[in-house]
């Protein structure tokens, strides 16, 4: 006999609902939490609660920050004629963990992706051209979507669109692997690909 | 054509979808077994082996394994990765472009060669150069002739009189021309310039098999909204592709010649 109690399943099914997790591992999380002490469950969830609140996006660069705006966009060490594009805030922890970046980043969100109906609107395109127009410190801009055909698309799109600003316009070198995610790669290859970027 | 447990076709990789942590579930257009989704098991991991060959828009021989609901790619090795359609937005934008049509307007699972042929052979035109919307246009009237949608581009539709050059209507309802005498009683008819159905005439004769002629911008592009509307209304839905073909070419109209 099959029983389905409702508080459970709630959870299963939250977790099931995130990312990178499927029916099984929601499962399993969800057992773990009804056997765990109390403690557990509570401090979670008052975390997840805490996060929402206090976690916001950066208006600059559209980054995960709790001050506004982040500690990279204010930082003086941090030079601002250098623009780095990613996809993703968790590509940033992995440009910083190179530590041969030092300028600012832009984070977009996503990429083009029009199968899936990911336009140029859905992104943060348009505040990237923004804060490039007018009287910018930006001088470089530098490309770094993930080397697949969205990634691809969408730097080749953001050239075409930068280019007219008078702006140098560049790719990371494509020392990573084709189809992969930034994420996913390690150290000495992005700072590789970092280091050998080339005019776009 | 059953499928046995294991086996190798060739294929052009339409769209992929991420699935679980590693993983992703491949939309394919196989020369065997016509369009079929496969679970590429950890190919979005950097070490993957497989990642780089099944990317959109690469002719891959793939090695499946048949599942009960989806395919499992054993295998993949690139036959053609079309760089240069890769590396230049527009021809991206256009690839994506033949892409959603195929997935949109096929069966799973339903076996045509001319169609895959038809596919790669449009991805090849591409890659050799040739005018990306006209491209666009030959393929949009390869896939309806293949399908069993081959627009009437002859005769009127409504009075079988043959098509004299002249102000002559297209009915995406109809799905075909109508003389200028019966356009006027089909309400869904829009206009067609000579050129354009000139144009549209060539490519559906030549099915592929030379290459593009060169026309004016407007014959192309009225061409290829023509048989847009035509696709739209027999699939019922809005393609989302032309959306970012246009934005990429407003980019750099931008930026001058
Ligand atoms: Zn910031
Ligand atoms: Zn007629």
């Amino acid at each position: 006999m099959q029983v389905t109690i409702e508080p459970i399943s709630k959870v299963v099914e939250a977790f099931a609902s995130l990312p990178g997790i499927g029916p099984k591992t929601a499962q399993r999380l969800t057992y773990f939490l009804l056997r765990a002490p109390e403690e557990t469950a509570r401090s979670l969830a008052e975390a997840i609660t805490e996060m929402k609140g206090a976690v916001r996006f950066c208006t600059l660069c559209w980054t995960i920050t709790d001050v506004e705006p982040c500690m990279i966009c204010t930082s003086p060490a941090r030079d601002q004629a250098m623009l780095c594009v990613v996809e993703e805030p968790l590509d940033i922890l992995a440009l910083e963990r190179t530590r041969v970046f030092k300028g600012v980043y832009h984070v977009l969100h996503g990429a083009l992706d029009p199968l899936h109906g990911i336009s140029v609107d859905d992104l943060k395109i348009p505040q990237l051209l923004r804060r490039l127009e007018g009287e910018s410190p930006v001088r470089e801009v530098i490309l770094a979507t993930n080397p697949n055909v969205e990634g691809d698309a969408t730097a080749g799109y953001l050239e075409r669109l930068l280019r007219p600003l008078g702006l140098q316009v560049t790719r990371i070198a494509r020392g990573l692997p084709v189809g992969g995610d930034l994420e996913y790669a390690d150290e000495v290859t992005l700072a590789r690909a970092l280091e050998g970027r080339r005019s776009a | 054509m059953a499928r046995p447990r294991l086996y190798r076709t060739p294929a052009v990789v339409l769209k992929r979808m991420d699935l679980g942590e590693a993983d992703r579930i491949i939309t394919l257009y196989t020369r065997l077994h016509g369009k079929l989704r496969a679970v590429g098991k950890g190919v979005r991991r950097t070490t993957s082996r497989s990642a780089g060959h099944l990317e959109p828009f690469t002719l891959v021989d793939v090695l499946l394994a048949t599942g009960r609901e989806l395919e499992v790619v054993s295998q993949a090795d690139t036959i053609s990765a079309f760089r240069r359609v890769r590396e230049d937005v527009n021809l991206t934008s256009h690839a994506y472009y033949l892409a959603e049509l195929t997935d949109l307007l096929t069966e799973d699972r339903s076996e045509n060669q001319g169609l895959f042929l038809a596919l790669a052979g449009s991805l090849e035109a591409l890659e050799e150069g040739e005018d990306p919307r006209t491209v666009v246009v030959s393929y949009q009237l390869q896939l309806l002739s293949v399908l069993g949608y081959r627009p009437q581009l002859r005769e009127c539709l409504r009075c079988t009189a043959p098509i004299e050059p002249g102000t002559n209507q297209f009915s995406a309802h109809l799905g075909g021309v109508v003389c200028s005498r019966c356009g006027s009683m089909e309400a869904s008819a829009r206009p067609i310039q000579t050129d354009v159905l000139k144009l549209l005439r060539h490519l559906q004769q030549a099915a592929g098999t030379t290459r593009v002629p060169s026309v004016p911008e407007a014959v192309s592009r009225d061409a290829e909204l023509l048989m847009r509307d035509y696709a739209e209304q027999i699939v019922e839905k809005h393609l989302r592709t032309p959306a970012l073909i246009a934005r990429v070419q407003q980019a750099t109209g931008a930026a001058g010649p």
